[in-house]
Formats: C-alpha cells, structure tokens, sequence
C-alpha cells in the first residue's frame, strides 16, 4: 500500500470514529487533534482499527508520530508496504 | 394582619418545599416516544412487541423503541455510549423539554440524575466475546470502551454528559423494581436538600443482551406467542412466560413550592412510596411481603385502601408472579370495592429497569382523561387472578381518578411501590 492510499484508509477511518465531523479541508501537516473533535478514546480507535484491519501494532511510544496526517502516513508507508 | 399573613403563607411555602411533584415526563416504549402517544395507545389497545435476532438464540420476542436517538446526540456519542444511556439521553431531555424548564438557564450543579437499573454491562461484555471470538479470543482486540460503558453509573452519567449537568448523578440497582426505586430516590434527594431538580426514573437495553432471554427460558418463563401482540399475557390462563423489552421513563420531580412559583404544569404529586425485601427466594415473589409494600406506602401517604382508584400492577405474566401479587391486592384491598387494577406489560412487555416508572407514566394521564387502560391479551381470565375490577381489554371510564398505587417487583425479592396524587391546586 503506497502513501495515498494509506492517507486514504486514515481518513476513512477517521470518518468512521468521529461521523459528525467534515473530513474535507482535512491538512496534512496539522495536528488532527487541532482540526477536529478529537479525543483520545477517539484515537484509541484508530490505533485499534489499523489493528482489526491490517493486523498492524502501534507501540504507545510511536502515539507522537500519528498525530497529523502527514506523520501517520510516513510512520505507516513502511509498515503497510506489503499491504 | 400583615404580619399573621404572612406568617401563613411562610408556613404553606415551607410544607409545599415537603411536597415533591411531578413537573416533565420523558419517555420512550416499545408503543410511543412520549407520554400523549404512549397514552393513546394504551387507551387504543395498541400493543408493541415484535421478533429480533439476538446471538446464539436467533428469533425471539421483543419490546424494541423507536424513538430517534440523534434528536438529542451526535453520531458519535451514539457510536461511544450504550444503548442504556441513548435511551436515558432521549427520556432526560424529553423530561426537561415537557416541563417548560428552559435547560440553558438552570443551575446545573442543583440537579440530580437517579436512574433505576436492573442490570448494566451484560450487553458490552456479551457483544466484547462475541467480537473478540474471531480474533481467537485474543484480548488485544478487547475494546477499550469496555469499562466506561459498563460501569454501572454509565447510563446516568452519560446523560450528565450530554446535558452538562455537574449535580449528583448514579443508577439505583434494583432488577425490575428500579423505575419506582429511581423516582423513590430522586424523591428523597429533593426533601434533603441535596438537589433542587431531580431526572429520576428507569431504563433498560436489556433486549440487546441474549443472556436475559436465555436466562427466562432456562426458568421456563420465556414468553412465545405466534402472534408478537399477543405474546404478554397476564392474568390469562394461557400465559406462558416474560417478555423481554427495552425502554425508559424519566420525570422530572421538584419541589411543589418550586412548581408553584413557576407556573408548572403539575402531573402528579407523590404522596407515598415504600420498599422492602422478601427475604424468601432468588426468584420467587411472595404475597406478603409485596402487601407488606402496599401496605407501608398507604401508612406514608396517609390514605386507606378504599383511596386509591387505580393499582397499576407489576404482573408480567408468570404463573407464580400474577398469583402472588394479585394474592397481595386481594388482600390488601379486600375492603376497597371501588379499585381498579390494570396491567401495562400487557402492551409493552417487561421494561425492566424501566417498567416502574414508565406504567406509572402510562397511568398518570388518567388524572385529566378518567379513564383507567385497561390490561390486554387476557381472553381466558385465570379465576386465581380474578381480582374485584380488573379492567379487561376495554378501558374504564371513571368520574375521577385521585390517586394511583404503582406496583414494582423485582428478583432477590425487592418490591417497591410508589402512591401519585392528583393535584387539584390545594396547597
């Protein structure tokens, strides 16, 4: 899975957590938590469905990586890359 | 004279701060979404059960509420919080909204929320196992939800949540009596003090967990029927068991004195109200001590058998439950001719934690309509149950209702029982 498509499957995942928030002027380069409602029993459920869905283990040390979509991405290119 | 007037109505304010009323009822039931239309179809004979799947069990009988959860909650607390709690989250609002109380004026910390529960979290861990089992029950995939939806506050706290009230909140554990045990505490929190509003009552989720179902059917007190309507039965020489059913019923109570100053519509007044214990059996119900109930509830409201118009019976259709409480009227009221009893699980099936407080809601529009809703589904009347006026699939109409007795038993033998008054103005 290359970096769009991860970015694609963050989002979606994202939209899934937190449904009443619009996704659409979602930056790449901003701490989620600052765009949106987003807390961290939220973020527990990312971290959570990136487990039911790819099998895919985030170390709570690696949380500070995921926090904007640009970090999640990088952190996960390599990790989902035979996805 | 001034002064001696004054003095007077000093005196009346303080017993009117001693009288606590009825002001707002929030519900949901598996036949209405709020007190005018679950009346309606009390009094229009309009049942509401129906066939569900649940895990491991497949088809079974139901009370399910359709009311509209996002009315009061975004998409993701819906997705966060339990069942429980959205049912309890619609029913607080509702409350609030039929008071006329306007919710961004009060002072949140002076009020309290008392729910009656008769269980909590069964439904979180069942679905958890479930979940987990393809996962080969591997615990990482265990939610972290988990524990902030089965704390057993969950469904009161999560309506603290929603309406930002930072007053007392917690759910009252006390199986199929819980509605009346949630009004008794509100009740009492008010006379110490301790609030100036309370939202108490019942709910339950119970129909989303299958354990409750398997559990009646293990007791062989499940009910089944070909016809859903038809399934609940009390008093009926063929019925066959418990309709399992969700649902909720929150009042707001406040002082009369309260009431008063603003003009509030008054539903009701609770001028008695008593719990005790069987100390008999697991499951079993037992007559004398559910008279014993009654009995305590008269001596506080300071009335005699022969006052009370309506007894809203808890009957669930057993064969040892409808006995033994119809046991306990026959005696309790074998002097009052002019009582009516009535059943509404009848309609609705069990509601569990709910079912106190929502038959009592069902009835208290009896105060303005005078007519008591009779109970349905009873073609065959078992003649042990043949109480002296038990209204029959047909409504009564009665020149006036006084003052209704709300029956509420439950399992370990807790029964309670809760007496309302019409108010009539007299202060």
């Amino acid at each position: 899975m290359l970096g769009e498509q991860i970015r694609s499957v963050i989002v979606e995942v994202i939209a899934q957590i937190v449904p009443d928030e619009d996704l659409s002027n979602l930056r790449g380069d901003i701490r989620i938590r600052d765009q949106i409602e987003l807390d961290s029993m939220d973020f527990l459920d990312i971290i959570m469905e990136l487990r039911k869905r790819y099998g895919i283990e985030v170390p709570e040390d690696d949380y500070i990586q995921m926090a904007t979509l640009d970090g999640a991405v990088a952190y996960l290119e390599p990790r989902m890359a035979h996805l | 004279m001034v002064s001696l007037a004054r003095t007077k109505d000093s005196k009346i304010e303080m017993a009117n701060e001693q009288r606590i009323v009825i002001t707002g009822v929030g519900l949901t039931a598996p036949n209405g979404n709020s007190l005018s239309e679950f009346r309606q179809n009390l009094l229009n004979g309009k049942a509401g059960i129906e066939r569900i799947e649940t895990h491991y069990m497949g088809e079974v009988l139901a009370g399910v509420c359709h009311f509209d959860p996002l009315k009061y909650q975004k998409k993701k607390e819906l997705r966060r919080g339990t069942r429980a709690g959205s049912i309890a989250i619609y029913c607080a609002n509702e409350a609030v909204a039929h008071s006329g109380l306007d919710l961004t004026t009060l002072d949140k910390s002076g009020i309290g929320v008392y729910l009656g529960i008769t269980e909590h979290g069964n439904i979180e861990t069942e679905n958890e196992i479930y979940a987990i089992k393809q996962y080969d029950y591997d615990v990482k995939y265990w939610s972290h939800h988990h524990n902030p939806r089965t704390v057993a506050n969950n469904p009161a706290g999560e309506v603290t949540l929603n309406m930002g009230i930072t007053g007392p909140h917690y759910t009252l554990g006390a199986a199929c009596a819980a509605g009346n045990i949630g009004l008794i505490q509100g009740l009492q929190m008010l006379l110490l003090d301790e609030v100036d509003l309370a939202l108490a009552g019942g709910v339950s989720e119970s129909i989303h967990s299958f354990g409750i179902f398997a559990g009646f059917k293990s007791e062989g007190a499940l009910a089944s029927h070909s016809d859903p309507h038809k399934a609940c039965r009390p008093f009926d020489r063929d019925r066959n068991g418990v309709v399992v059913s969700e649902g909720g019923c929150v009042c707001l109570l406040e002082r009369l004195s309260d009431a008063l100053r603003r003009s509030a519509t008054i539903y009701g007044e609770i001028v008695g109200y008593a719990t005790n214990s069987d100390a008999f059996d697991f499951i079993l119900p037992h007559a004398p001590r559910q008279a014993e109930c009654m009995r305590l509830a008269l001596k506080k409201a300071g009335l005699s058998a022969s006052d009370i118009d309506i007894v809203s019976s808890h009957a669930t259709g057993t064969q040892q439950g409808d006995l033994q409480e119809c046991q306990a009227i026959a005696e309790v009221f074998k002097d009052a001719p002019r009582t009516y009893t009535n059943n509404t699980k009848s309609y609705i099936g069990h509601t569990m934690g709910a079912a106190g407080a929502l038959e009592l809601a069902g009835n208290l529009p009896s105060f303005n309509d005078n007519f008591v809703h009779p109970t349905v589904n009873l073609d065959n009347l078992d003649p042990r149950c043949a109480i002296p006026n038990l209204v029959i699939n047909k409504p009564a109409k009665v020149d006036k209702i006084d003052h209704i007795m709300n029956n509420s038993f439950g399992m370990l033998g807790i029964n309670s029982v809760v007496i309302v008054k019409r108010f009539d103005g007299q202060c």
